[in-house]
Protein backbone atom coordinates (compact mmCIF):
# COMPACT_ATOMS: atom_id res chain seq x y z
CA UNK A 1 0.00 0.00 0.00
CA UNK A 2 2.93 2.39 0.91
CA UNK A 3 4.11 1.87 -2.37
CA UNK A 4 1.51 3.43 -4.52
CA UNK A 5 0.46 6.04 -1.49
CA UNK A 6 2.56 9.06 -3.62
CA UNK A 7 0.76 8.29 -6.43
CA UNK A 8 -2.51 8.22 -4.80
CA UNK A 9 -1.97 11.48 -3.20
CA UNK A 10 -0.51 12.91 -6.84
CA UNK A 11 -3.85 11.84 -8.38
CA UNK A 12 -5.78 13.43 -5.79
CA UNK A 13 -4.01 16.69 -6.12
CA UNK A 14 -4.32 16.06 -10.00
CA UNK A 15 -7.63 15.78 -9.70
CA UNK A 16 -8.47 18.73 -7.21
CA UNK A 17 -6.73 20.79 -9.36
CA UNK A 18 -8.14 19.62 -12.80
CA UNK A 19 -11.91 20.28 -10.69
CA UNK A 20 -10.70 23.84 -9.54
CA UNK A 21 -9.48 25.16 -12.58
CA UNK A 22 -13.10 23.98 -14.34
CA UNK A 23 -14.71 25.63 -11.64
CA UNK A 24 -12.78 28.59 -11.72
CA UNK A 25 -13.35 28.62 -15.85
CA UNK A 26 -17.32 27.98 -15.31
CA UNK A 27 -17.76 30.75 -12.67
CA UNK A 28 -16.02 33.27 -14.89
CA UNK A 29 -17.02 31.61 -18.43
CA UNK A 30 -20.94 31.11 -18.84
CA UNK A 31 -20.27 30.91 -22.41
CA UNK A 32 -18.03 29.86 -25.01
CA UNK A 33 -14.26 29.83 -23.90
CA UNK A 34 -12.58 33.32 -25.10
CA UNK A 35 -9.61 32.67 -27.69
CA UNK A 36 -6.31 31.82 -26.29
CA UNK A 37 -3.67 34.30 -27.19
CA UNK A 38 -2.75 37.55 -26.16
CA UNK A 39 -2.21 39.65 -29.36
CA UNK A 40 -4.54 41.84 -30.73
CA UNK A 41 -7.25 40.29 -31.96
CA UNK A 42 -7.80 41.44 -35.13
CA UNK A 43 -6.29 38.36 -36.50
CA UNK A 44 -8.96 36.77 -35.15
CA UNK A 45 -11.32 39.18 -35.05
CA UNK A 46 -13.79 37.39 -37.66
CA UNK A 47 -14.06 34.43 -35.78
CA UNK A 48 -14.40 36.00 -32.49
CA UNK A 49 -17.18 38.57 -33.54
CA UNK A 50 -20.64 36.81 -34.17
CA UNK A 51 -23.36 37.43 -36.99
CA UNK A 52 -22.40 37.71 -40.86
CA UNK A 53 -21.40 40.95 -42.33
CA UNK A 54 -24.94 42.81 -43.89
CA UNK A 55 -24.61 46.44 -45.05
CA UNK A 56 -22.68 48.73 -45.55
CA UNK A 57 -22.55 52.01 -46.72
CA UNK A 58 -19.42 52.52 -44.94
CA UNK A 59 -16.75 53.22 -46.90
CA UNK A 60 -13.02 52.26 -46.65
CA UNK A 61 -10.33 54.49 -45.42
CA UNK A 62 -6.93 54.87 -45.45
CA UNK A 63 -5.15 53.79 -42.31
CA UNK A 64 -3.99 57.20 -41.23
CA UNK A 65 -7.74 58.74 -41.04
CA UNK A 66 -9.05 55.17 -38.84
CA UNK A 67 -7.87 56.42 -35.36
CA UNK A 68 -10.27 58.39 -33.62
CA UNK A 69 -8.99 62.05 -32.68
CA UNK A 70 -10.23 64.89 -29.84
CA UNK A 71 -8.91 67.97 -28.92
CA UNK A 72 -7.83 70.84 -31.05
CA UNK A 73 -5.35 69.57 -34.35
CA UNK A 74 -3.17 72.47 -33.61
CA UNK A 75 -2.96 71.51 -29.66
CA UNK A 76 0.72 71.06 -28.12
CA UNK A 77 0.78 68.00 -26.93
CA UNK A 78 -0.69 64.74 -28.32
CA UNK A 79 -1.34 62.02 -26.58
CA UNK A 80 -2.43 58.56 -28.75
CA UNK A 81 -3.71 55.37 -26.60
CA UNK A 82 -3.49 51.81 -27.91
CA UNK A 83 -6.83 50.60 -26.19
CA UNK A 84 -9.37 47.32 -25.26
CA UNK A 85 -12.43 48.28 -23.88
CA UNK A 86 -12.39 45.03 -21.91
CA UNK A 87 -8.83 46.16 -20.32
CA UNK A 88 -9.65 47.12 -16.58
CA UNK A 89 -6.04 49.24 -16.84
CA UNK A 90 -7.52 50.86 -19.89
CA UNK A 91 -10.57 52.15 -18.35
CA UNK A 92 -8.29 53.42 -15.42
CA UNK A 93 -5.74 55.49 -17.37
CA UNK A 94 -8.50 56.66 -19.43
CA UNK A 95 -10.40 58.23 -16.66
CA UNK A 96 -7.34 59.46 -15.05
CA UNK A 97 -6.03 61.03 -18.07
CA UNK A 98 -9.74 62.70 -19.14
CA UNK A 99 -9.57 64.23 -15.18
CA UNK A 100 -5.77 65.65 -16.03
CA UNK A 101 -6.52 66.48 -19.26
CA UNK A 102 -9.66 69.31 -17.78
CA UNK A 103 -7.21 71.50 -17.07
CA UNK A 104 -5.05 71.75 -19.76
CA UNK A 105 -7.96 73.54 -22.10
CA UNK A 106 -7.17 73.37 -25.60
CA UNK A 107 -3.80 71.62 -25.17
CA UNK A 108 -4.23 67.91 -25.21
CA UNK A 109 -5.22 66.30 -28.27
CA UNK A 110 -6.47 62.51 -27.74
CA UNK A 111 -6.25 60.04 -30.31
CA UNK A 112 -7.31 56.22 -29.75
CA UNK A 113 -6.34 53.29 -31.69
CA UNK A 114 -8.25 50.27 -31.51
CA UNK A 115 -6.16 47.42 -30.16
CA UNK A 116 -8.40 44.78 -28.63
CA UNK A 117 -7.00 42.06 -27.24
CA UNK A 118 -7.77 38.21 -27.94
CA UNK A 119 -7.41 37.17 -24.21
CA UNK A 120 -10.79 39.40 -23.71
CA UNK A 121 -14.07 38.01 -24.53
CA UNK A 122 -16.01 40.62 -25.60
CA UNK A 123 -12.98 43.12 -25.90
CA UNK A 124 -13.94 43.15 -30.33
CA UNK A 125 -17.68 43.36 -29.78
CA UNK A 126 -17.04 46.60 -27.60
CA UNK A 127 -14.40 47.97 -30.36
CA UNK A 128 -17.25 47.04 -32.84
CA UNK A 129 -20.24 49.11 -31.20
CA UNK A 130 -17.42 52.03 -30.57
CA UNK A 131 -16.64 51.90 -34.49
CA UNK A 132 -20.44 51.58 -35.14
CA UNK A 133 -20.37 54.09 -32.79
CA UNK A 134 -18.27 56.12 -35.00
CA UNK A 135 -20.51 55.81 -37.97
CA UNK A 136 -23.40 57.76 -36.34
CA UNK A 137 -20.68 60.75 -35.04
CA UNK A 138 -20.78 59.35 -31.63
CA UNK A 139 -17.46 57.41 -30.95
CA UNK A 140 -16.47 59.34 -28.34
CA UNK A 141 -19.56 59.87 -26.06
CA UNK A 142 -19.76 55.34 -26.80
CA UNK A 143 -16.11 55.37 -26.05
CA UNK A 144 -16.70 56.57 -22.94
CA UNK A 145 -19.58 54.75 -22.08
CA UNK A 146 -17.65 51.44 -22.62
CA UNK A 147 -15.32 52.40 -20.19
CA UNK A 148 -17.81 53.93 -17.58
CA UNK A 149 -19.85 50.63 -17.50
CA UNK A 150 -16.70 48.55 -18.27
CA UNK A 151 -17.02 46.22 -15.14
CA UNK A 152 -21.06 45.68 -15.99
CA UNK A 153 -20.77 44.22 -19.85
CA UNK A 154 -17.73 42.60 -19.57
CA UNK A 155 -19.47 40.36 -17.11
CA UNK A 156 -22.13 39.53 -19.32
CA UNK A 157 -22.51 36.51 -21.65
CA UNK A 158 -24.25 38.75 -24.27
CA UNK A 159 -22.91 42.95 -23.87
CA UNK A 160 -24.47 43.13 -27.33
CA UNK A 161 -28.13 43.86 -25.28
CA UNK A 162 -25.72 46.72 -23.35
CA UNK A 163 -24.24 48.22 -26.68
CA UNK A 164 -27.57 48.54 -28.19
CA UNK A 165 -29.37 50.41 -24.74
CA UNK A 166 -25.64 52.52 -25.07
CA UNK A 167 -26.70 53.66 -28.14
CA UNK A 168 -30.32 54.32 -27.93
CA UNK A 169 -29.12 56.58 -24.76
CA UNK A 170 -26.78 58.33 -26.44
CA UNK A 171 -29.88 59.47 -29.21
CA UNK A 172 -28.46 56.65 -32.11
CA UNK A 173 -30.78 54.93 -34.82
CA UNK A 174 -30.69 51.43 -33.21
CA UNK A 175 -31.28 49.82 -36.58
CA UNK A 176 -28.26 51.32 -38.10
CA UNK A 177 -26.44 50.38 -35.05
CA UNK A 178 -27.12 46.86 -34.95
CA UNK A 179 -26.45 46.45 -38.10
CA UNK A 180 -23.15 48.16 -38.13
CA UNK A 181 -21.95 46.30 -35.80
CA UNK A 182 -21.91 43.53 -38.09
CA UNK A 183 -20.04 45.34 -40.50
CA UNK A 184 -16.85 43.50 -42.12
CA UNK A 185 -16.06 47.01 -42.91
CA UNK A 186 -15.91 48.21 -39.40
CA UNK A 187 -14.23 45.19 -38.63
CA UNK A 188 -11.04 45.63 -41.32
CA UNK A 189 -11.00 49.06 -39.53
CA UNK A 190 -10.57 47.85 -36.26
CA UNK A 191 -8.05 44.81 -37.38
CA UNK A 192 -5.75 47.52 -39.84
CA UNK A 193 -5.72 49.53 -36.37
CA UNK A 194 -4.45 46.28 -34.62
CA UNK A 195 -1.89 45.50 -36.96
CA UNK A 196 -0.65 49.21 -37.00
CA UNK A 197 -0.44 49.04 -33.81
CA UNK A 198 1.53 45.88 -33.72
CA UNK A 199 3.94 46.87 -36.23
CA UNK A 200 4.76 49.69 -34.18
CA UNK A 201 5.77 48.13 -31.41
CA UNK A 202 2.34 48.20 -29.13
CA UNK A 203 2.33 44.56 -27.52
CA UNK A 204 -0.26 45.28 -25.02
CA UNK A 205 -2.61 47.42 -23.79
CA UNK A 206 -2.87 50.13 -22.52
CA UNK A 207 -0.01 51.68 -24.52
CA UNK A 208 0.11 55.40 -24.38
CA UNK A 209 1.98 58.04 -26.96
CA UNK A 210 2.62 61.06 -25.72
CA UNK A 211 4.05 63.35 -28.23
CA UNK A 212 5.56 60.16 -29.90
CA UNK A 213 7.54 59.06 -27.33
CA UNK A 214 5.65 55.77 -25.25
CA UNK A 215 4.55 56.57 -21.92
CA UNK A 216 6.14 54.47 -18.97
CA UNK A 217 4.70 54.35 -15.55
CA UNK A 218 2.08 54.17 -13.40
CA UNK A 219 -1.48 55.68 -14.87
CA UNK A 220 -2.23 57.69 -12.10
CA UNK A 221 -3.27 61.55 -12.93
CA UNK A 222 -0.07 62.74 -10.85
CA UNK A 223 2.07 60.83 -12.97
CA UNK A 224 0.10 61.47 -16.10
CA UNK A 225 0.05 65.42 -14.67
CA UNK A 226 4.17 65.30 -14.95
CA UNK A 227 4.73 63.54 -18.26
CA UNK A 228 2.16 65.91 -19.54
CA UNK A 229 3.96 69.14 -18.26
CA UNK A 230 7.53 68.17 -19.39
CA UNK A 231 5.28 67.23 -23.00
CA UNK A 232 4.74 70.61 -22.98
CA UNK A 233 7.88 72.26 -21.41
CA UNK A 234 9.94 70.08 -24.39
CA UNK A 235 7.43 71.77 -27.01
CA UNK A 236 7.99 75.01 -25.78
CA UNK A 237 11.78 74.68 -25.72
CA UNK A 238 11.58 73.63 -29.59
CA UNK B 1 8.55 21.51 -0.47
CA UNK B 2 5.11 19.93 -1.16
CA UNK B 3 3.29 22.59 0.48
CA UNK B 4 5.04 25.35 -1.19
CA UNK B 5 4.50 23.61 -4.65
CA UNK B 6 1.00 23.27 -3.57
CA UNK B 7 0.51 27.15 -3.30
CA UNK B 8 2.03 27.61 -6.84
CA UNK B 9 -0.18 25.09 -7.64
CA UNK B 10 -2.76 27.18 -6.55
CA UNK B 11 -1.45 30.57 -7.56
CA UNK B 12 -0.70 29.15 -11.30
CA UNK B 13 -4.19 27.46 -11.79
CA UNK B 14 -5.76 30.94 -10.56
CA UNK B 15 -3.83 32.84 -13.43
CA UNK B 16 -4.34 30.10 -15.93
CA UNK B 17 -8.52 30.52 -15.76
CA UNK B 18 -7.80 34.31 -15.55
CA UNK B 19 -6.32 33.87 -18.82
CA UNK B 20 -8.51 31.53 -20.56
CA UNK B 21 -11.25 33.75 -19.17
CA UNK B 22 -10.32 36.70 -20.38
CA UNK B 23 -10.68 37.66 -16.64
CA UNK B 24 -8.56 40.71 -15.63
CA UNK B 25 -10.80 42.67 -13.46
CA UNK B 26 -9.34 40.50 -10.39
CA UNK B 27 -6.31 43.07 -10.77
CA UNK B 28 -8.51 45.75 -9.95
CA UNK B 29 -6.65 48.77 -10.12
CA UNK B 30 -3.29 47.44 -10.42
CA UNK B 31 -2.29 48.90 -14.00
CA UNK B 32 0.89 46.40 -13.70
CA UNK B 33 -1.23 43.29 -13.32
CA UNK B 34 -3.50 43.96 -16.65
CA UNK B 35 -0.69 45.01 -18.33
CA UNK B 36 1.39 41.93 -17.72
CA UNK B 37 -1.53 39.39 -18.60
CA UNK B 38 -2.09 40.95 -21.43
CA UNK B 39 1.28 41.42 -22.66
CA UNK B 40 2.84 39.32 -25.48
CA UNK B 41 4.62 37.49 -23.11
CA UNK B 42 1.60 36.01 -21.89
CA UNK B 43 1.41 33.40 -24.06
CA UNK B 44 3.67 31.28 -25.66
CA UNK B 45 2.78 29.24 -29.01
CA UNK B 46 -0.88 30.06 -27.89
CA UNK B 47 -0.68 28.34 -24.33
CA UNK B 48 -0.85 30.65 -21.03
CA UNK B 49 2.20 31.24 -20.05
CA UNK B 50 0.87 30.29 -16.47
CA UNK B 51 0.19 26.99 -18.00
CA UNK B 52 3.23 25.94 -17.96
CA UNK B 53 3.80 27.03 -14.37
CA UNK B 54 1.14 24.96 -13.25
CA UNK B 55 2.92 22.09 -15.06
CA UNK B 56 6.26 22.93 -13.71
CA UNK B 57 4.55 22.86 -9.51
CA UNK B 58 3.00 20.00 -10.46
CA UNK B 59 5.92 18.13 -11.35
CA UNK B 60 7.65 19.75 -8.28
CA UNK B 61 4.65 18.56 -5.68
CA UNK B 62 4.76 15.05 -7.62
CA UNK B 63 8.51 14.72 -6.83
CA UNK B 64 8.22 15.85 -3.54
CA UNK B 65 6.02 13.36 -2.69
CA UNK B 66 8.00 10.98 -4.16
CA UNK B 67 11.12 11.73 -2.58
CA UNK B 68 9.63 12.08 0.82
CA UNK B 69 8.51 7.97 0.00
CA UNK B 70 12.15 7.19 -0.82
CA UNK B 71 11.78 7.56 -4.56
CA UNK B 72 15.51 7.49 -5.39
CA UNK B 73 15.74 9.48 -8.54
CA UNK B 74 13.03 11.68 -7.21
CA UNK B 75 15.54 14.42 -6.05
CA UNK B 76 17.23 15.11 -8.80
CA UNK B 77 14.27 15.19 -10.82
CA UNK B 78 13.70 17.77 -8.25
CA UNK B 79 16.30 19.86 -7.82
CA UNK B 80 16.45 19.55 -12.15
CA UNK B 81 12.70 21.14 -12.08
CA UNK B 82 13.36 23.85 -9.32
CA UNK B 83 16.61 25.00 -11.25
CA UNK B 84 14.91 25.33 -14.69
CA UNK B 85 11.65 27.37 -12.78
CA UNK B 86 14.63 29.62 -11.04
CA UNK B 87 16.19 30.83 -14.43
CA UNK B 88 12.73 31.00 -16.12
CA UNK B 89 11.60 33.48 -12.89
CA UNK B 90 14.55 35.64 -13.31
CA UNK B 91 13.74 35.82 -17.37
CA UNK B 92 10.18 36.72 -16.35
CA UNK B 93 11.26 38.83 -14.01
CA UNK B 94 13.58 40.43 -16.21
CA UNK B 95 10.84 40.86 -18.57
CA UNK B 96 8.38 42.40 -16.03
CA UNK B 97 11.15 44.91 -14.89
CA UNK B 98 12.66 46.39 -18.55
CA UNK B 99 10.52 44.93 -21.27
CA UNK B 100 7.14 45.16 -20.08
CA UNK B 101 7.66 47.75 -17.34
CA UNK B 102 4.66 46.51 -14.98
CA UNK B 103 4.87 43.81 -12.72
CA UNK B 104 2.13 41.57 -11.81
CA UNK B 105 1.32 40.49 -7.89
CA UNK B 106 0.39 37.16 -8.67
CA UNK B 107 2.89 36.52 -11.02
CA UNK B 108 5.40 38.09 -8.36
CA UNK B 109 3.82 35.75 -5.72
CA UNK B 110 4.89 33.25 -7.88
CA UNK B 111 8.82 34.25 -8.24
CA UNK B 112 8.76 34.25 -4.56
CA UNK B 113 7.53 30.56 -3.94
CA UNK B 114 10.00 29.32 -6.71
CA UNK B 115 12.57 31.48 -5.02
CA UNK B 116 11.99 29.44 -1.93
CA UNK B 117 11.83 26.49 -3.44
CA UNK B 118 15.59 27.10 -5.08
CA UNK B 119 16.59 28.07 -1.56
CA UNK B 120 15.11 24.85 -0.03
CA UNK B 121 16.87 22.76 -2.92
CA UNK B 122 20.07 24.55 -2.24
CA UNK B 123 20.37 24.08 1.70
CA UNK B 124 19.47 20.16 1.32
CA UNK B 125 21.77 19.84 -1.81
CA UNK B 126 22.68 17.48 -2.64
CA UNK B 127 19.92 15.03 -1.79
CA UNK B 128 20.34 11.83 0.25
Amino acid sequence: MKRYLPLLIILVVALITAGAATLLYRSKMGAPPAPTTSAPASASASASVSGSASPTSIPPQPDDELAHVRGPANAPVTIEIYGDFQCPACGIATKNLDEVAKDYDGKIRMIFHEFPLAMHAHAVEAAMAAEAAGVQGQFWPMHDMLYQYQSIWSKSTNPARFFVTYAQSLGMNPDQFESDQHSDVLKGRIMTQGDAGVKRGVKNTPTIFINGVQFRGEFSKEVFKSAIDAALAAKGKS
Amino acid sequence: MAVIALCGLADATFLTAMHLTGDDSVCGPSSGCSTVLSSAYATMHGIPTAAFGLFAYFVVFSAAICAAFGYRRAPALLALTVAAMFLVTLWFLYLQAFVIHAFCPFCLLSAALTFVLAGITVATFPPR
